[in-house]
């Protein structure tokens, strides 16, 4: 090891104490920061989640629909005029919607329905465990998440109950499927889904489009926005993008989880600048003598910045391997909490960042020293 | 002959401001050539402001010094630590080793501010060493030293990268007799080397038999032994 390393590495760990409180500092920071972002990287693909396994190269949504969610009904009929645009291979309607699930002890509990014809293509439960999804194409079978066998007062296939006074049997278990509102998805065929939801029979809210081998995505949505301008043809990229937009900035849930994402990396840049300050202080005659003997500012900076980043690197270990438990122990809630390679990355950029930054304060003492002080003493 | 390696000319130094200003220096003229001077006086009479000024960590307020041919005047900080880097060693009454390495670090750290890595700084480590006669001590951290044991490494470090002037402050102050005759005999010794100028600040007057050249000053001011006209000090080989 170089010895400005071995300088800076003995420096901090001379006082144990204080660089263990460094490191529980620049975790604390990290660890929150980390899942700030994971939640917002999770409710993000939360938020999408439909988008994402829906089999569309188009979306048709009412002008202004802000989400998936966004309940806006439309006319069938368009989806007929979609149909006869150039390009355009096969227009499925969805339905979404809220209802009430009968519990078993009496009690209602909010559903949110979502319906389409599966054997046409549309949105199809995924990760199905128990039953199948073909089954859905019966009148008044649905699709539940086990995890909320619970919630819903079922314990799997073969499970009846009512929505909205219907007859309603459990014919299809998925796990994983879990709604960030906290509301359980059903899945129902969309004759049933219109039921259950007490909306007309030529009502959907929003249409699924695919396209001809070899059609032109932009020139169909265009062809689309112009026969039909009541209505918007968004790709599922931009499907994906309005929702988040309108979930995490719309809401305030995304400046939320910045702002807190904010105050840990305030708090850690704090922390780890005043550990730097009182170290660089307590070895502020060694740093003199360095200057006596006609060392470099840069040298005595080199020590500061190397301590700074051995702390970052340190802590950003700890710190990630207790977000990779936090991710882990989350994975299977409603909000999971996730953190990607980017996100990763990121971090520990942030990290050294927040390290290196907070070196400034221990920096502009040592900028102040002057040799001669080792000769007073 | 050897060239003067530091020289002082009419060299004054103001400390203080308003009330608290005092005259520390007044027209100094001094010519360091090889061999040890002792530069002796009481408390506060301005020998720890002559060696800073001499090492390049001071300028004075007055008068010009040049350290190997290179003038202080108007240099900035990094300049005077360059100057000091390529041309002085220091060696300091409280030894100033860094506790966290041990003494061969201590010793190769001013190489390392040089820029000399590798290899070939531990051997030159090494080497320096054993010449302090220390080479069982190199994995030993300062703690572990006796007093004269840790002034004998802050020795090597000062002669490490082979500077050509060692300034000791006091380098005997913080130890026993014996051991502050033993430093003295190894100053003395790099003293006789070639092109080489050690200035020991002391109050201790048993230690001028180690000297070729005595300075004493008093109020900041040399008084004239060797010259009886001037206040000029050729040591042993200068100019």
């Amino acid at each position: 090891m170089a010895l400005v390393a071995t300088l800076a590495s003995r420096n901090l760990l001379q006082d144990r104490l204080r660089f263990i409180a460094t490191l529980i500092g620049i975790v604390f920071s990290v660890v929150l920061v980390m899942v700030q972002m994971g939640l917002y990287f999770g409710f993000g693909r939360m938020v999408t989640t439909m988008i994402d396994h829906a089999p569309a190269d188009l979306w048709i949504v009412s002008r202004g629909t802000k989400s998936f969610e966004d309940l806006s009904l439309m006319n069938t009929q368009i989806g007929d005029r979609v149909r006869g645009i150039q390009g355009v291979a096969d227009v499925v309607p969805v339905i979404i919607g809220f209802s009430a699930w009968q519990l078993p002890g009496g009690g209602m509990t909010p559903i949110f329905v979502v319906g389409s014809d599966i054997a046409a293509g549309g949105i199809a439960p995924w990760n199905v465990v128990e039953g199948s999804a073909a089954a859905l194409s019966t009148a008044g079978r649905v699709a539940v998440d086990k995890t909320y066998f619970g919630r819903l007062g079922v314990t799997g296939i073969g499970a009846k109950s009512e929505i909205r006074g219907l007859p309603a049997e459990v014919a299809a278990v998925t796990d994983g499927i879990r709604s960030f509102t906290t509301t359980p998805y059903v899945f129902a065929n969309l004759d049933s889904a219109r039921s259950f939801i007490g909306l007309p029979k030529n009502s959907a809210s929003h249409f699924l489009v695919r396209l001809k081998p070899g059609a032109d995505v932009a020139q169909v949505q265009s062809a689309i926005q112009s026969t039909l301008p009541k209505v918007e043809a968004l790709t599922p990229a931009q499907f994906r993008k309005r929702s988040r937009s309108f979930w995490l900035f719309g809401t305030g849930a995304g400046a939320a989880l910045f702002a807190g994402a904010m105050l840990g990396v305030i708090v850690g840049t704090v922390i780890v600048a005043q550990t730097l300050y009182s170290s660089t202080k307590d070895h502020l005659y060694e740093f003199a003598t360095l200057r006596a003997i006609g060392c470099s500012k840069g040298y005595i900076y080199t020590v500061i910045i190397l301590q700074a980043l051995i702390s970052a690197i340190l802590g950003f270990v700890i710190a990630a391997g207790m977000g990779f438990g936090v991710v882990a122990a989350t994975a299977k809630t409603s909000l999971p909490i996730v953190i990607t390679p980017e996100l990763l990355a990121a971090l520990f950029l942030l990290t050294v960042a927040m390290c290196v930054g907070s070196a400034v304060a221990a920096i502009s003492r040592v900028v102040r020293l002057d040799p001669v002080m080792v000769m007073a003493r | 002959m050897t060239e003067s390696l530091i020289q002082a000319r009419n060299v004054g130094k103001t400390l203080g401001h308003g009330a608290g200003r005092v005259q520390a220096l007044k027209h100094i003229d001094l010519s360091l050539g090889g061999g040890l001077t002792l530069l002796m006086g009481p408390s506060g009479s301005g020998k720890t402001t002559l060696l800073s000024i001499l090492g390049g960590m001071l300028t004075p307020s007055e008068g010009t010094v040049q350290i190997c041919g290179r003038s202080t005047d108007g240099a900035d900080a990094e300049t005077l630590a360059e100057i000091r880097r390529r041309h002085i060693g220091f060696v300091f009454q409280t030894f100033h080793l860094f506790p966290t390495l041990t003494a061969a670090e201590n010793v190769q750290l001013a190489l390392d501010v040089r820029g000399e890595r590798g290899a070939m700084a531990r051997a030159r480590t090494r080497e320096v060493m054993t010449k302090v006669d220390l080479a069982h001590k190199c994995d030993a951290f300062p703690r572990q030293l006796s007093g004269g044991e840790q002034q004998r490494v802050a020795i090597a470090r000062a002669i490490v990268a082979e500077p050509a002037a060692i300034l000791a402050d006091e380098p005997t102050a913080a130890l026993d007799g014996a051991n502050g005759q033993a430093i003295m005999a190894l100053l003395a010794a790099i003293a006789r080397e070639p092109d080489r100028a050690v200035l020991v600040v002391t109050h201790d007057a048993r230690l001028t038999g180690f000297a070729d050249q005595v300075l004493r000053i008093e109020d900041g001011t040399l008084l004239p032994e060797a010259a009886a006209s001037s206040n000029v000090y050729r040591i042993r080989g200068s100019a």
